[in-house]
């Protein structure tokens, strides 16, 4: 599955990183404390937060994310959205809570 | 080593938004060089979490690496507060940073403590109103 695929079927707003939407993706974490994002999020997964500042496109990239969804209606930093831009790292906002994307994630069979 | 790669960095304590820049650097660097993505991934994490340190508890400072065929040594220096109780500070969830700061998703405690899970030495030497200075090595075989 592509991040364009989830951002398709859950109906995802692609705010930044459109360059990095063909990527393949496997597995989620879900979580906002940055430490823990940084063992948790592994290559190729979605990782789900609130978290809105320019330090989660540092974590997602040194992580290796393949995107990050952007749950519960926040919306990213402009800086955020710049770096995003820069590295190809698609950020997707929902009004879905975390939880509700997770379920969705699941349905796909992420 | 005569074969030792060397990369040297400053880091900005007064930026907060380029925190992890050094890391981020370092990180695509060791990519190019083939390294094992589970020596990469460590290090990654090792530094970028040093790197916030530097920047949330001392303001920046300066950072030298040294890549040989067997090692990534990585030395991490500033000019802060020293931390007075380093045991302390080692443990799961012990954090001094600001409620500001934990609003970033910083301070929960698990810096250090990934640090050490993900370095194969690591030495921290500080002197109370000097600085600290932290040692770590990752090994590649
Ligand atoms: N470079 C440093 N200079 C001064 N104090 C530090 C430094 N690094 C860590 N500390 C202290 O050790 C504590 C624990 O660090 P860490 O495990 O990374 O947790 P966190 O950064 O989330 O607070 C910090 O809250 C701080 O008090
Ligand atoms: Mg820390």
């Amino acid at each position: 599955m592509k991040v364009s695929d989830i951002k398709e079927k859950l109906n995802l707003t692609c705010a930044a990183g459109e360059g990095g939407l063909d990527r393949e993706l496997e597995g989620c974490y879900i979580g906002d404390l940055m430490s823990l994002a940084m063992t948790g999020v592994h290559e190729d997964m979605v990782w789900i937060t609130i978290q809105t500042n320019i330090n989660v496109t540092a974590v997602a990239s040194l992580a290796d994310a393949a995107c990050v969804v952007i749950a519960d209606r926040a919306v990213p930093d402009e800086a955020t959205v710049k770096k995003a831009n820069e590295l190809e790292l698609p950020l997707l906002t929902t009004e879905m809570t975390a939880y509700e994307t997770a379920k969705a994630l699941a349905a796909l069979g992420i | 080593m005569d074969n030792a790669i060397k990369l040297h960095y400053n880091v900005d304590g007064e930026d907060f938004t380029l925190a992890g820049t050094t890391s981020a650097t370092v990180k695509k660097y060791l990519k190019t060089l083939g390294l094992p993505p589970d020596v990469i991934r460590r290090t990654a994490i090792a530094m970028y979490e040093a790197e916030i340190n530097m920047v949330i508890h001392a303001d920046g400072g300066v950072i030298d690496v040294e890549i040989t065929p067997e090692k990534i040594h990585i030395v991490l220096k500033d000019r802060g507060p020293g931390i007075p109780d380093v045991e302390k500070a080692m443990q799961e969830g012990y954090s001094t940073a600001s409620n500001e700061i934990r609003e970033l998703g910083f301070g929960a405690g698990m810096g250090l403590p990934n640090i050490k899970t993900c370095s194969d030495e690591m030495k921290v030497d500080t002197v109370i109103g000097e600085g600290t200075t932290m040692d770590l090595v990752i090994n590649i075989k």
